[in-house]
């Protein structure tokens, strides 16, 4: 029996078990599921949306996000060792005479260390990103649900997983349940 | 049937505006017809797996003749050196760099409205953006090649870049053209993330609604397990809003740059503090006519002009619009400083552009980038497809001709003993032809293998009540 047909919480075991999700029609929907849902005490839920809800991201307590500052430190990698890169080269390694200018005339030097600081930021952001986010991850128990393909399209999930301290297969259906959802799927791990 | 008729009936297959789902007043420039989340997906994802109108065909079959002599110019010009090309003593660069400042140019467009106008809050960027945001990539690459092209010893490109060799040698950094290639390639590859950071929803999007196993493979594999988490989505937002931010400034300082491989010269005309805004605001010029050279034929092909409507043209126009008088009024300046500055030199160039041997290529572009974009002035022409599309091609010709303007100044500067002539030869042309192959080839592969307008931020954008977020709000989304 496919695990999604099973009519109550007699499904799989919590050890077999990677979360519920509960599948709704609109955002506003997703956004009052996850708030009802941490304030139940759950901790270990996400959403999942086609486009970015920012409300949800509030309600799952998650407020700011660590990427500027994973960016600005990559930034700041970039500009210093880009202008200590100029300096060691044209005024130490290979100090080239030109018209006797000065060798560390470093308003020249401005434009490679933006360059530098700016190209350092952009691929901090992309690796920060991919790491933080813990991409790739071609393996994720949610894409054993069949529903959850529309999570690109139009359908707004909310998922409380079995990791969860306060899980229970049971409970945790019937909670969802009572929130209206279009579907209750149990995700296996 | 022809076309008209097919858009006719395909109209006339969904509900019409004010029946159904309303349209929300704001909305309706942004997005024509009452769509819903699933719709766009149709509508822009879909096109990728569908086969593809004779459009398509007549464009990438185009841009693959020319791709071969691409092809062919660059083989015989490794075979034979640099010498096949018209350059010579006093203009030693000619077509080269005629073409890499102008494809840089074009690529500008692209940054500027998915970083510029994303900051500014300009939601009409969104049907755009993606498109864009490709073109500028190609057309850095296109532009990319001719310096390393006009090399001559192309494969020892690397030696630009400071790396430890046995010899100890270093490039020079108080150098503008060293200052190019970190400009250039920093911008490529910022302009790269920033494109793929935004497809990593929409191709998630795609392996999910792909109906053959192998696209879902491929999809699958570059959306890197994408799923849409709310915490993902929120990290997703923050880095590209701060890479709009990081955009912003490194579109200005690309041009900025590359005009001061002219500006920190001493030639005449070339040695001014105007050159950096002007040739910034050329860029924006041409590379807005460049996107409304692509996005017209596109959306007829696609039928996208829910999406890429009358009214993006119209904005597109505005800008075009100004950054044309931008453009124009640097050469006023140029030729009022020559004169009002009292410089013998300045003034008798200035003079030689305008009435010497190759005066008509300066009237040329007055004429393509002065007096042919005030078309523009009139609402309806900025809304007609075919008078966009006929100012859009006299501004790229025009802007081209400024380069080559600015360029073929070399040919009589200070004694008349340094004078020289420039005469591009068939092989300058067919680089010149070629690179536009390259770039029409990589345009229309992007168009059949990838979304080319944004899913994720189109879907945000539409109105709560048909599904959506009720406009893309990156800048609040994103703290």
């Amino acid at each position: 029996m496919n695990p999604a047909e099973t009519p109550s919480g007699a499904g799989l075991t919590p050890a077999k078990l990677y979360g519920l999700l509960a599948e709704f029609e609109t955002s506003e929907q997703m956004v009052e599921a996850a708030r009802r849902a941490k304030e139940k005490g759950y901790t270990y839920l996400d959403c999942y949306s086609p486009y970015p809800v920012g409300e949800a991201a509030d309600a799952l307590g998650f407020p700011k996000s660590e990427m500027g500052t994973v960016m600005f430190l990559g930034g700041l990698t970039g500009a210093v060792s880009g202008f200590l890169m100029q300096y060691w080269a044209n005024a130490y390694g290979y100090s080239l005479n030109i018209g006797s200018r000065p060798y560390f005339s470093w308003p020249s030097f401005v434009p490679v260390t933006f360059e530098m600081m700016v190209l350092t930021a952009a691929l901090t952001g992309l690796f920060g990103l991919i790491a933080i986010c813990g991409l790739p991850c071609y393996y994720h128990p949610l894409f054993h649900s069949e529903r959850f393909a529309r999570a690109t399209r139009d359908r707004f999930f909310l998922c409380i997983e079995a990791s969860d301290p306060r899980f229970d297969p049971v409970a945790t259906r019937e909670f969802l349940q009572s929130l209206q959802p279009l579907s209750v799927e149990e995700v296996p791990e | 049937m022809t076309v008209a008729t097919t858009v006719e009936l395909d109209h006339r297959k969904r509900p019409p505006a004010g029946s159904g789902l309303p349209l929300e007043p704001e909305m309706h420039p942004l997005v024509q017809r009452p769509h819903t989340l699933v719709s766009v997906g149709e509508a822009l994802g879909d096109v990728v797996f569908k086969p593809h109108p004779r459009g398509w065909w007549l464009g990438f079959l185009a841009g693959f003749a020319l791709l071969q002599m691409l092809l062919v110019a660059i083989a015989w010009l490794f075979y034979m050196g640099v010498g096949i090309w018209g350059i010579n003593v006093p203009v030693a660069w000619g077509f080269a760099i005629v073409n890499f400042v102008w494809w840089i140019g074009i690529g500008h467009a692209g940054t500027l409205i998915s970083a510029i106008l994303l900051l500014m809050h300009q939601k009409w960027r969104t049907s755009i953006n993606r498109f864009s945001e490709a073109m500028t990539i190609f057309a850095v690459m296109c532009a990319g090649m001719f310096p390393l092209l006009h090399m001559g010893r192309p494969w020892f490109f690397y030696w630009l870049y400071p790396f430890p060799n046995v010899a100890g040698v270093y490039p020079q950094f108080r150098s503008p053209l060293t200052w190019d290639v970190f400009a250039v390639t920093t911008y490529f590859t910022v302009s790269l993330v920033f494109w793929y950071i935004g497809l990593i929803p929409d191709l998630a999007s795609l392996r999910d609604s792909a109906p053959k196993r192998i696209q879902r493979i491929i999809y699958g594999i570059l959306a890197l397990g994408w799923r849409g988490s709310a915490i993902h989505w929120r990290r997703y937002e923050k880095v590209y809003l701060l890479l709009a931010g990081l955009s912003t400034p490194l579109v200005l300082s690309v041009h900025t740059v590359v005009s001061f491989d002219f500006a920190v010269s001493i030639v005449p005309l070339w040695h001014a503090t105007i050159f950096p805004p002007f040739f910034v605001a050329g860029a924006i010029f041409s590379g807005f006519a460049m996107v409304v050279a692509l996005a017209i034929p596109v959306r007829r092909w696609y039928h996208l002009e829910d999406f890429i409507t009358d009214h993006h043209l119209d904005l597109c126009g505005k800008v075009m619009l100004a950054t044309g008088m931008l453009v124009c009024y640097g050469y006023f300046s140029e030729v009022w400083m020559a004169w009002y500055g009292h410089s013998l030199y300045e003034w008798g160039t200035t003079i030689e552009r305008l009435f010497g041997p190759y005066g008509w290529s300066y009237w040329c572009l007055i004429f393509c980038n002065l007096v042919v974009p005030q078309i523009l002035w009139s609402r309806r022409a900025r809304r007609s497809d075919f008078w966009l599309m006929v100012v859009s091609i006299f501004v790229l010709i025009g802007m081209w001709f400024e380069r080559y303007v600015i360029v073929i100044t070399l040919s009589r500067e200070y004694i008349p003993a340094a004078w020289g002539r420039y005469a591009p030869t068939v092989w300058d042309y067919a680089t010149m032809l070629g690179s536009l192959g390259l770039f029409l080839t990589l345009f229309f592969l992007f168009v059949r293998y990838l979304p080319m307008i944004s899913m994720a931020e189109m879907r945000e954008l539409l109105p709560k009540r048909q599904g959506g977020g009720g406009g893309h709000s990156i800048m609040e989304n994103a703290p």
